[in-house]
């Protein structure tokens, strides 16, 4: 069987095998396998958030414990119906997570996840001080759920339940992952820069993916409660969070399936522990935790990516075709040739007391190649990060097509028609070269989360896919589409690179040393392709060091020493001028 | 509340805060020097509070057997480390270093069973015995992790957590112990009453920030682990060890959580879990201090004292919340003051 049908096909067999469960296994295990589905549910959320999108939760059992007070507190004590409750766990979950990712999500390194930790201890010693939630004593006689009068009471029923609304959020999640947003959510982890050079709202991502984990463990509470018909604070406490984690990391953080996966490992090893270890020692459930804890550190050890990573090493790859409709995405009309395009006035940068950028000011017209050159410190690459909005400017002025851009932020300068590409290539060596390049078309499409999940998206994928695969061909690659990017060579690294910028269908392109690090015939190739470009009719801005690539390439040059503009020309002016030659050489020879 | 009370509050979180302060600059040592967040330092406090309970009531405690295990383990994994680099030679040293060195204290408590040793002995043994927890957990749990991102260390350092309290429940037992107090000697300044023992947490808290701040600042094993903090692959192209410095700030920093877990032994009651809820409120202070600065972090954690003990005031049940929730605020303004320089970060997976 081929891997493509095996991955279509594991699914399936899946769902089988947890419909016909019930019917054949005893009910202790049934018991066991509702822990599973509501441990799933929680990892699934961090799966999301901690395998792709690279945020760390340690208190996710916060969030569990929200949802299920809160169906509590409104059937048990309120009286009201459990699917009231439900309406209420996500609406509390979901709000707290908003006003906690509000506040915290902007954190960098590794402050975000040790904020986890503070407001999973805060929230989990308020439960027993809030009023009406009983205290530590805990709420008991929650009714079972019961919908359009068929009640969930019995085990088996609820098996049901959390497998169906398990496979449900799996489906959604899975969907998000191979959509638009999903490749924003796969990127996170790429750097802050990359991400918002692409048009990309690093925050606001962020936050959609906290609060979608939140709700899947407000859903996972509200399962909770109204299963074990009792609650207490002690399971919200930090501990089951780094349970959950651990689920998430065991199966396999890079997989939908490895919430699953890893919820069955823990919840199975669990229950083996607490039956072996009364014959190894008395005290077996002071030991449990300290079991835990050394096999979570084995894993970590040996197998950093769960066991799903470990069963990929023999399973080749599924790569699935990506489906193109006979249409790309629609393109902006470009600005005239000869029109002025980008206008910087007296740029200025100082780092302390270095001025970096001294009151640089140039033209730019449309339609041409202009290449920015100097000596190594000449300000070059802080001037294009100028250009690009990647650094503060102290001083002077941006216009891009008529329109101030001064100090804009990334993402804004992103969308406003200016693409770029970096001195050290970043791209996504997990993803495929069509994923990559799709990544760059994220401000041309507009399907929301909502949309991405519930996989109505599917025309514009399909277009933007079009698009892409466009792209590649145009750079040489249209036959990789579904390798992996970490796999190219360098010199193939930085065309994809390219094809991602123009995947944007930018105005202009600003690339960072595009030649560095390339061999003879690369340079060549990547010369081609860049007066190709040009030929379409968008503009190119380069900072290059390689003298003979940028000397046959561009229409007029910039030369930067110290910080100061030294001279513009065209090549043969800056060849012939004693200025830049005395900058270069330290003298005219 | 009047002056007399808020005095009154203001000594007994300056007391704890002299506490959090030796824990938070250990934190802070271990995290600058190897990037391992170490949760379990709390623990290592408690560990050494309960040891000495062990051995003022006679018995043999359990960091005895937990000294020599992790021993064995790291022996056995660093005599592996040492045969697959074909380097079998250096088998002695690790045996020293590994096997004897650790076990000497284990020893010492076993022989001295049923002896009766004056306070400052029992004090320096419980001492002994816990110092060498730290640096072979650092052998075994995250020296193979070495390359690991933060947050994959940090994930470890909780588990690590969780299997050291674990083994301190069948160790020590659920129930709390409480030691002889150092001096039962009490001062009144001004209606205030102070106790020895607090100024004796003061005492010690300045005086290990002084000596840390001189070992930095004037010897050069201070200044090579500085040096790694700073920059590890520069320091190891000096000639530095990061293993060798990181087993140091281990050393180092377990002296300062044993001794701050000896001098809260006498006024608080403490139990085989208390450690993670000190480290915890330490780590608020080292946080403060933006795990770099030494003098911020001491601020921080007396800080951090100061409000529980005016939090407890206010509404006891409440306190934990009121202390964990500053976090947050101060998270972020150190991420705002901090420099964040950009770094793409590993994937887990």
């Amino acid at each position: 069987m081929s891997p493509a049908a095996l991955s279509r096909l594991a699914p399936i067999l899946l769902a089988l095998l947890v419909a016909v469960l019930p019917l054949v296994a005893s009910p202790f295990t049934v018991t066991l396998m509702n822990y599973i589905g509501i441990g799933a549910i929680v990892a699934l959320g961090l799966v999301l958030m901690t395998g792709f999108g690279g945020l760390t939760s340690f208190g996710q059992a916060a969030f569990v414990g929200i949802g299920a007070y809160a169906t509590a507190w409104t059937s048990a004590v309120m009286g009201y119906p459990p699917l009231l409750g439900l309406a209420l766990a996500l609406v509390v979950s979901g709000a707290v997570a908003l006003l906690l990712g509000a506040i915290t999500l902007r954190l960098g390194g590794h402050f975000l996840p040790l904020s986890t930790i503070a407001w999973g201890i805060a929230i989990y010693f308020l439960f027993p001080n809030i009023p009406g939630l009983g205290a530590h004593d805990g709420i008991s006689g929650i009714p079972p759920i019961s919908i359009a009068g068929v009640s969930f009471a019995a085990s088996w029923a609820i098996y049901y339940l959390i497998f169906l609304l398990l496979a449900g959020a799996m489906w959604a999640v899975a969907n998000l992952l191979d959509s638009r947003e999903g490749r924003a959510i796969r990127s996170l982890r790429g750097g802050a820069t990359m991400i918002a050079s692409l048009g990309v709202d690093l925050f606001r991502m962020r936050l959609t993916i906290f609060l979608i984990a939140a709700l899947l463990a407000g859903l996972a509470g509200w399962l909770y409660a109204h299963m074990l018909r009792f609650i207490s604070p002690s399971p919200f406490d930090i501990r089951p969070s780094i349970e959950y984690l651990l689920m998430a990391m065991a199966g396999g953080a890079a997989s939908v399936y490895g919430a699953i996966v890893g919820a069955a490992i823990v919840v199975f090893l669990k229950n083996w522990i607490q039956d072996v270890l009364p014959y190894l020692s008395k005290n077996a459930t002071q030991l449990e935790i300290v079991a835990f804890a050394v096999m979570l550190i084995i894993l970590l050890q040996y197998a950093r990516g769960g066991l799903l990573s470990l069963v990929q090493r023999f399973v080749p790859r599924a790569v699935p075709t990506p489906k193109a409709a006979e249409t790309g995405l629609a393109k902006r009309t470009l600005p005239a040739a000869g029109e002025t395009l980008l206008k910087v006035e007296g740029a200025t940068k100082r780092f302390g007391g270095l001025v970096a950028v001294n009151g640089v000011s140039f033209e730019m017209r449309a339609g041409e190649i202009l290449g920015l050159i100097g000596p190594n410190g000449a300000g070059k690459s802080t001037l294009f990060n100028l250009v690009t909005g990647a650094l503060h400017m102290d001083g002077g002025t941006v216009a891009f097509m008529d329109r101030d851009i001064t100090n804009t932020a990334q993402s804004g300068i992103a969308r406003a028609g200016i693409a770029r590409t970096f001195q050290h290539v970043k791209l996504r060596a997990n993803m495929s070269l069509i994923d990559n390049v799709l990544l760059g078309a994220y401000p041309r499409t507009s399907s929301g989360f909502l949309k991405c999940l519930l996989r109505l998206d599917r025309e514009e994928e399909a277009h933007a896919t079009r698009e892409g695969l466009d792209q590649l061909d145009l750079v040489g690659l249209g036959g990789k589409a579904t390798e992996l990017a970490g796999n190219l060579p360098l010199g193939n690294q930085r065309v994809l690179e390219i094809a991602r910028a123009l995947a944007a269908d930018p105005v202009l392109i600003v690339l960072d040393e595009p030649a560095a690090g390339l061999r003879k015939a690369e340079k060549d190739a990547l010369a081609a392709q860049l007066k190709a470009i040009q030929a379409r009719g968008v503009s190119i801005l380069l900072v290059e060091h390689d003298m003979d690539f940028v000397m046959g390439l561009v229409d007029r040059i910039v030369v930067l020493d110290f910080g100061s503009k030294l001279m513009e020309g065209t090549p043969e002016q800056v060849r012939a001028s004693a200025a830049v030659q005395e900058a270069y050489l330290g003298g005219v020879a | 509340m009047d002056f007399q009370i808020a005095a009154i509050l203001a000594v007994d979180g300056i007391a704890s805060g002299a506490i959090y302060v030796l824990i938070a600059l250990g934190t802070v040592l271990i995290f600058s020097v190897t990037r391992v967040m170490f949760v379990p330092f709390g623990d290592i406090a408690a560990y050494a509070a309960l040891t000495l309970a062990m051995l003022q009531m006679g018995r043999l405690p359990g960091t005895v057997l937990l000294v020599i295990v992790l021993a064995a383990i790291a022996l056995v994994m660093e005599l592996i480390h040492l045969w697959r680099r074909g380097a079998l030679r250096s088998t002695p040293r690790a045996l020293f270093f590994y096997a004897v060195l650790p076990c000497l204290p284990a020893a010492a408590a076993w022989l001295l069973q049923g002896v009766t040793l004056p306070l400052g002995w029992q004090m320096l043994l419980a001492l002994a015995l816990v110092i060498p927890i730290a640096p072979l957990l650092d052998r075994i749990a995250f020296q193979p992790l070495a390359d690991a991102s933060v947050l994959v260390l940090l994930i470890v350092a909780v588990a690590v957590h969780f299997a050291i309290s674990g083994l301190a429940l069948l160790f020590f037992g659920p129930e709390g112990f409480r030691t002889e107090p150092i001096s039962r000697e009490v001062f009144e300044f001004g209606g205030v009453i102070i106790s020895a023992q607090t100024m004796l947490m003061v005492i010690a808290a300045l005086a290990f920030s002084g000596l840390l701040y001189l070992y930095f600042e004037k010897t050069i094993a201070g200044k090579a682990l500085r040096a790694t903090a700073i920059n590890r692959i520069g320091a190891r192209l000096v000639g530095i060890r990061p293993q060798r410095t990181g087993t140091v700030a281990y050393l180092l920093a377990s002296v300062l959580g044993g001794v701050s877990g000896l001098l809260i032994g006498p006024v608080a009651t403490l139990y085989y879990d208390s450690g993670f809820l000190i480290g915890l409120k330490s780590f608020v202070g080292a946080v403060v201090g933006g795990l770099m600065s030494y003098p911020l972090t001491a601020l921080g954690a007396l800080a951090v004292g100061i409000l529980e003990s005016f939090a407890s005031f206010w509404s006891s049940t409440l306190k934990e919340t009121i202390v964990f929730s500053a976090l947050i605020p101060i998270l972020i303004w150190r991420s705002l003051v901090s420099v964040h320089h950009e770094e793409e970060e590993e994937d887990i997976a």
